[in-house]
């Protein structure tokens, strides 16, 4: 006799099934999860603190983290967009572009309160972007240079902003995004216009509430936000830990819920390991690279054939694999960030020299192009900064990679402090170099490039008129497909053809952080989505 | 004694001036300067030359060198230790963030060491060769053997581990909270402690066995004195004098000498502060730390000189 369950067994067996696929998604946290909950303080380490707090004049994440909250931007980029790369609307609500791109007028929201409770107009972006651009004889500015386009910036009505261009460009509203740009009270610059190298005043969602140097920066919900019930959080609090090992710990006993710059991929392995459910893992291929800069004024990398030679020697498909175990690397990379809108795609990529899927065939080329050159066995020094990551690992990789060709390379590791100013003084034969950008835009990623009489922080220190032009006609092709096009001829001619610059592989950024954690997007920059004004805990 | 204890006090000041003149004129040997490393790095390549040179101008790094002294000098004679060259803030505000914990810390390690040290030291030399001893000394060696920073990263890694807590990375003034003080700053001052009883306890040990074998001893006990009053008025006394050195020179050292151990528990320390300017060239700063922490030592010598004329009488006769 065979048993068979009875109709009512059939149903309450499936009513259980039921039950346990969607009891994790019916408990409160999983409900929570749909809509932002309100409350909570924000903790997290930052690894640097900056020497002052005007952000027109830093150039540290240390900055970026802490003081990011209190104030906005005319324009950020997209918080929610992986790729860091698409300019929204912040204290600008819309804009139009008009005369052949030669003019933006933005068109500011009303209603937008300082801290101290004055309403923010045009007068203020004026004289912010006035500071920054145009500064006042005495007045120091870092970023003067990269809005060299902007002729003049105007304010003609209070809620209207009109920025007149000397030439075209397609990276103009990307620049306008800068996380560094905050926008200042102008009362308090025509006063002034060191206040804000000591003092915190502006329309963020967060208010200061305290610096202690060295300690920590505490910051308090501004209950007036103009994004009506943002932010979410009541504060944050964040503490500045110099030491990476004392970062994972602080993750690890839940002293603080994320570390928004990087670890490395061993501290992911261990927190994941050690949490579980309670960590949550995002990573993004990083826009910062180590380069290779060989020094065209001294003999042999005059001779582009030496420098080829030195690029085919590097098995970077090979060394993305290894190093990124260890270090903070992993993409294999050309000019620009791989998955952004202008990078090059890896069949293209394959085509550059130093990138062909096939080592031994580039390895050959290479020992060929030294022995034409006459520089076979190629004895120099390679000068690297005295950062232990990632450029320990990466240099000793590169080393060996060179020795496979013949060469004789010896390192010599230079403080950090006095490594810029060896290279501008083009002691090197061949160095490490470093980019790192808060957006993925080609004008900035490119500039570096440029010929070392517009660039001096162009260490390979050449002259080449080519490539210039072709900086300059990507910058200022307004139509996307016309930009690609003159940037692909502008990798080729830097990285193939002329090979004044050797990549290395891309940083990559891995930010493990309390599952609690919510509305936060890693991107390709670590000077980006510091706002917190969308963050939220669960708990 | 008063004679001995003013010319001490007298050779203090050549030795600072020494201190001053060396540290402003290597410092200034070391390649890279404070707005080199503030600007040259990764984002600064759209930084001009002329922005670089203005604010060389403004910290006065444009200045001869001989004026920059003569400057800093001045000052120094007024007491005006002047601003920071990486965050323009005066440089006493920034020294007087960091000293009371520094000093803090210090004074803890000092207490948790000597009240090791001494206590070990005597009875390791009182029963020489015995198990005691061994024990003793095997704990000492193991002191000397371990580096602070690391004890502190093992003691911080079992917390986690085992305790699932971690010290507080914040610190609480004494007088606001002392119990976060101390859950913060005890661990520091055992790790630090330790390594630092492991020198005093050795030092204690052999010169106790050293008096212990001097005629006086054997002449007191020969006399019938009770053995406490042996050790604590003859002996201990006498013994001392090394003892009180090695504590004396410890103790200006940990002022700014606890760099790697100040990363670990993120103490916001002289220690960090110390390689933070000296990365940066802060110049200002830098020199104005050597100068205290020199100082520490100068009057810790001072003070040793004072007390060895107390615990030795020969010293003050001589």
């Amino acid at each position: 006799m065979t048993h068979r369950p009875s109709r009512t067994r059939v149903i309450l067996l499936a009513c259980l099934l039921v039950s346990v696929v969607l009891a994790p998604a019916l408990t409160p946290a999983a409900l929570a999860q749909e809509k932002p909950r309100s409350g909570g303080e924000l903790i997290f380490p930052v690894p640097s603190e900056p020497p002052s707090y005007d952000g027109h004049r830093e150039e540290t994440f240390g900055w970026i983290h802490p003081w990011a909250p209190f104030y906005n931007t005319l324009l950020r980029v997209d918080p929610t967009d992986p790729s860091g790369t698409k300019p929204v609307p912040s204290l600008a609500e819309r804009w139009t572009i008009a005369d052949g791109g030669l003019t933006y007028t933005f068109q500011l929201r009303r209603g937008v309160k300082f801290h101290d409770g004055s309403e923010m107009t045009s007068k203020d972006v004026k004289a912010t972007y006035d500071k920054i651009i145009f500064p006042p004889a005495g007045v120091g500015s870092t970023r003067k240079g990269q809005y060299a386009v902007v002729e003049a910036v105007e304010a003609p009505d209070p809620y209207t902003v009109r920025f007149r261009l000397k030439w075209p460009s397609a990276a103009f509203l990307a620049s306008l995004a800068s996380p560094w740009n905050a926008v200042y009270k102008a009362d308090i610059l025509a006063k002034d216009i060191h206040w804000y190298e000591k003092n915190v005043m502006g329309t963020g969602p967060f208010i200061f509430v305290e610096h202690v140097k060295g300690s920590h920066v505490i910051g308090k919900k501004n209950p007036n936000y103009w994004d009506k019930g943002k932010p979410y959080l009541d504060g944050f609090r964040a503490l500045f830990v110099r030491d990476t090992a004392a970062q994972v710990a602080m993750i690890r006993g839940e002293r603080a819920h994320i570390q928004f710059r990087s670890f490395t991929a061993a501290h992911r392995d261990s927190l994941v390991a050690a949490l579980g459910d309670k960590i949550r893992v995002q990573e993004s291929p990083w826009d910062c690279i180590l380069l290779v800069a060989m020094n065209h004024e001294k003999k042999p990398f005059d001779d582009k054939r030496v420098r080829r030679a030195l690029t085919l020697a590097i098995d970077r498909y090979a060394g993305s694999q290894a190093l990124s175990k260890i270090a903070i690397v992993k993409e294999v990379a050309g000019a620009l960030v791989p998955g952004t809108p202008y990078a090059t795609a890896p069949d293209d990529l394959a085509k550059l020299a130093g990138y062909w899927p096939a080592i031994e065939t580039s390895r050959a080329e290479a020992k060929r192009l030294l022995k034409e050159a006459g520089a076979e066995g190629l004895s120099f020094t390679f000068k690297n900064r005295g950062i232990p990551m990632p450029y320990e690992p990466l240099a000793v990789w590169m080393i060996d990679q060179w020795r496979q060709i013949g060469l004789n390379v010896k390192q010599e590791v230079i403080e950090a402090a006095a490594y810029f100013a060896s290279l501008r003084r083009g002691e090197h034969e061949v160095a490490m170099d470093f980019q790192c950008g808060y957006i993925v835009e080609p004008d900035l990623d490119l500039y570096k490039f440029v010929s070392v009489d517009k660039n001096p922080a162009n260490y390979s220190r050449y002259k080449d008129s080519v490539l210039d032009d072709l900086y300059v006609k990507q910058s200022r092709a307004v139509d996307p497909e016309e930009r690609k096009k003159h940037i692909r001829a502008f990798e080729k001619r830097l990285l193939d053809e002329e090979a004044h610059y050797l990549m290395t592989l891309q940083w990559h950024r891995i930010v493990p952080h309390s599952s609690k954690v919510k509305g936060w997007q890693v991107t390709p920059s670590h000077y980006l989505n510091n706002t917190l004004d969308g963050v939220w805990l669960t708990e | 004694m008063w004679k001995y204890i003013l010319k001490r006090f007298l050779l203090m000041f050549p030795t600072l001036l020494g201190v001053a003149v060396l540290t402003f004129f290597l410092l200034r040997i070391v390649p890279g300067d404070v707005v080199e490393a503030r600007y040259a790095g990764g984002q600064g390549q759209f930084v001009d030359q002329k922005v670089m040179a203005m604010e060389r101008a403004k910290l006065g790094l444009d200045q001869p060198l001989w004026k920059q002294f003569v400057d800093w000098m001045w000052g120094l004679a007024r007491f005006d230790l002047g601003l920071s060259m990486w965050t323009g803030a005066p440089i006493t505000q920034e020294i007087k963030l960091r000293f009371a914990l520094s000093l803090q810390v210090a004074i803890m390690a000092s207490i948790v060491a000597t009240l090791l040290a001494i206590p070990l030291g005597i009875v390791a030399a009182l029963r020489q060769d015995t198990w005691v001893d061994y024990a003793v000394r095997v704990f000492s060696i193991a002191g000397l053997a371990t580096p602070s920073f690391w004890l502190g990263i093992i003691m911080i890694l079992g917390f986690l581990i085992i305790f699932r807590w971690l010290p507080p990375m914040v610190y609480t003034p004494f007088w606001v909270d002392p119990w976060q003080n101390l859950a913060q700053l005890i661990w520091p001052a055992l790790a630090v402690g330790y390594r630092y009883s492991a020198v005093a306890t050795r030092m204690t040990r052999s010169a106790m066995l050293e008096v212990l074998r001097e005629d006086y001893i054997r002449t007191a006990r020969a006399k019938g004195l009770w053995t406490k009053l042996i050790l604590t008025r003859h002996a201990l006394k006498n013994a001392l004098l090394p003892v009180v050195t090695v504590i004396g020179l410890e103790f200006a050292f940990l002022l700014g000498g606890l760099v790697v151990t100040e990363q670990v528990f993120n103490l916001n320390g002289l220690g960090l502060l110390f390689v933070e300017a000296i990365a940066r060239r802060d110049y200002t700063l830098t020199q104005a730390l050597v100068l205290l922490v020199s100082s520490a030592f100068i009057v810790v010598n001072f003070l040793m000189d004072v007390m060895y004329a107390w615990l030795d009488p020969r010293i003050r006769y001589r």
